[in-house]
């Protein structure tokens, strides 16, 4: 996985709470087996109204999606952060997330940006004077910055999954460096715990 | 802190290694695996050249598109079927067992894991799935990861993870006549919101949750999900071990009876102190149905539709407002008076035996309303043979009920067991998003009770309504 840095670009805005995984990726599109090929799915619902922001012009080109509170909750589906990266999406910046679609997220690489209800107030503020403002998603810094606007807005991320995304780094890799503290602790689990079947 | 937590007992039980600056590694006892989240982990491994570290300690089934009609013929859809033929190589090349689509064992990945005792207290068990909470029941740290997570616990059979907070969700009193694990869970979160438990792992804890069944508490642990929360947990009680006793997989002699002093040993200590606390009087509560596109949206079955004006914060009135527009239905109008097309009693909140058993006792010697679509599709294989022992099939079958074979079903509807756009269901299932039972598909959740009595009367009622 490549390392994200910054992030700039045109943002949508979607202005929405609790924008579940289903409208993300619905679960018809589960069906495939690779990590590719979703972005048609990308909010496909939504997306039948042609007032939906992604059917603005534009949209096609933005790398930073902006929404609501609990954003990604439900389903644990991975797909869903596949599906935005597929449309072009590298963040996403709201008030919260869901717990799994975080962890989904910076395992895949994509930049779930914690803002305040304020930040993210005037974030929304900016982006409906200006759809097509460039934004800036600085991991480095952990900031939300829209230039022309003035503002520049920070984010929390912990230090751990800013150094994930900032250096790309291989997850399994990083675990595996702790390959004997595994094995010991496997050396004194319990003979009674149960086991699927004998190796 | 005066004392321990039920969830830091399991968490520091399964601390691998806590590295500066890192979040801890936690090692997993048991990974669930099913189709729909499992193909991209394992090409992630098989080209990265990785092997799967504990298979002994990995189980496959086949659920989420799985069809619950004609299992014994080639399934129609590619797609689903390539899905299936990736689990089984999969599985046969990283020898891990797999309960296929045929085969007794299979089932539901969150019915058939407590069902063959896999699931214990304080163990720690995920599975690409969300509703992993289930397992909780047994006073086990059991979430749902990613595809990502899926590959990284193939690989090294442990997580990093930062310790979630502990939310004690205390339920007073005792659940009113009538009213099931899945109104107390509705209640709930319709209490915490859709996002209220996040970060958090909730461990349900009062008298009317030691009162519940282990069917009950799986019901609840289910949904914990939905309240956004990483976890739910129940300490293990007696109950607990009753269920437990016997199973395939739960230990024996001297080793139940250490693993039962290990058990008990697990409960929250009195005095010790959560994080976050919320109380919910399950005297107060009435069989619920919920109204709108999330599952904390619900209201009683005695109440009316609400009205999004009375909402006092402006984006849950704007949801509330999107809500019933996609639901088609107007503030004030009574619940009993919505019709639905479809009633399906099923999934990993409600598809166990004790959930078919009360539905069944309602539906026994009366009628599917002619307008309605009813169908029953048991959590796992096992459970639809245990149902037919009873004779439970025989009620729904002479009610007019379709009588399925195991699977997720129109839980999700991915297997094409889905609402046409338009159509209204009650179901027992986890999830009234938009959509979620197929396109422009209308959910309404319920418990089995009201599901069946709904079946009956063509439109939202109690069992003694009819």
């Amino acid at each position: 996985m490549a390392g994200v840095q910054q992030i700039s670009g045109r943002a949508v805005a979607l202005n929405r709470r609790d924008v579940d995984t289903d409208q993300i990726i619905p679960a018809a599109w589960l069906k495939l087996v690779g990590r590719t090929g979703f972005a048609d799915g990308l909010f496909s619902a939504w997306r039948t109204d042609p007032d939906f922001v992604l059917n603005q012009p534009g949209a096609r080109q933005a790398k930073i999606l902006v929404s609501g509170g609990n954003f990604g909750c439900g389903s644990s589906r991975e797909h869903a952060v596949w599906a935005l990266q597929d449309f072009g999406f590298r963040a996403v910046v709201a008030p919260s997330f869901a717990d799994i679609f975080r962890n989904n997220s910076i395992n895949s690489g994509v930049v779930p940006a914690r803002v305040t209800e304020e930040s993210s107030a005037r974030l929304f503020a900016a982006l409906a004077a200006n759809p097509l403002a460039e934004t800036v998603v600085d991991v480095a810094a952990r900031t939300v910055a829209i230039p022309a606007a003035g503002l520049t807005e920070p984010f929390e991320l912990s230090d751990f999954a800013r150094w994930q995304l900032l250096e790309g780094l291989d997850d399994i890799a990083l675990t595996l460096r702790h390959g004997t503290s595994i094995e010991e602790y496997e050396a004194d689990r319990p003979d009674w715990l149960p086991k699927v079947k004998a190796l | 802190m005066t004392g321990q937590r039920l969830l830091d007992k399991v968490w520091d039980r399964h601390v691998v290694a806590s590295p500066e600056g890192e979040p801890a590694l936690l090692y997993i006892d048991l990974h669930l695996i099913h189709e729909v989240t499992s193909p991209q982990a394992f090409e992630g491994l098989d080209l990265a050249h990785r092997e799967v570290r504990r298979p002994d300690l990995t189980l496959a089934t086949m659920d989420h598109d799985v069809p619950t009609i004609g299992i014994d013929k080639p399934i129609e859809d590619p797609m689903a079927a390539e899905q299936i033929a990736r689990l089984r190589e999969n599985c046969e090349r990283h020898n891990i067992t797999l309960h296929a689509l045929g085969s007794v064992e299979q089932g539901i990945v969150h019915v058939i894991g407590p069902q063959l005792g896999l699931t214990q207290p304080g163990m720690t068990v995920v599975c690409g799935d969300s509703h992993t909470s289930t397992h909780g029941a047994f006073g086990a740290l059991a979430f749902g990861i990613g595809t990502s997570e899926v590959e990284h616990v193939l690989a090294t059979q442990t997580l990093r993870q930062a310790k979630p907070a502990a939310m004690a969700v205390n339920v007073t009193g005792s659940l009113p006549p009538g009213c099931t694990a899945k109104d107390l869970a509705l209640g709930i979160i319709r209490t915490l919101g859709t996002g209220g438990g996040a970060g958090s792992v909730i461990e349900y804890r009062g008298p009317a949750v030691s009162a519940l069944s282990m069917e009950g508490r799986m019901t609840v642990c289910n949904m914990s999900i939905e309240g956004g929360a990483r976890a739910g947990m129940i300490a293990p009680d007696d109950t607990t071990f009753a269920f437990l006793e016997g199973r395939k997989y739960a230990p024996r002699g001297a080793e139940w009876e250490g693993a039962l002093d290990l058990w008990r040993s697990l409960a929250t200590d009195a005095g010790a102190e959560f994080d976050h606390n919320i109380t919910v009087d399950a005297a107060a509560l009435r069989p619920a149905v919920t109204w709108g596109t999330n599952p904390a949206q619900s209201v009683s079955i005695d109440d009316v539709v609400p009205d999004p004006a009375t909402l006092t914060s402006i984006s849950q009135r704007q949801l509330a407002e999107r809500a019933l527009t996609y639901m088609d239905l107007k503030p004030g109008t009574a619940i009993r008076d919505i019709g639905v097309d479809t009633v399906f009693i099923g999934s990993c909140t409600n598809g166990r035996l004790e959930d078919l058993r009360e539905a069944a006792e309602v539906v026994r010697g009366r009628q599917v309303h002619p307008s309605v679509r009813a169908l029953v599709v048991p959590g796992s294989a096992r459970v639809k043979a245990a149902a037919e022992a009873e004779g439970l099939d025989k009620h729904f079958i002479n009610a007019g009920f379709e009588w399925r074979s195991a699977g997720c079903s129109m839980c999700l509807g991915m297997n094409g067991d889905i609402l046409a756009p338009g159509e209204r269901s009650a179901s027992t299932s986890n999830r009234n998003f938009e959509g979620r039972q197929g396109p422009g598909g209308r959910t309404h959740l319920v418990s089995p009770a009201v599901a069946a009595a709904t079946a009956v009367a063509g439109h939202f009622s109690a069992p003694g309504d009819l």
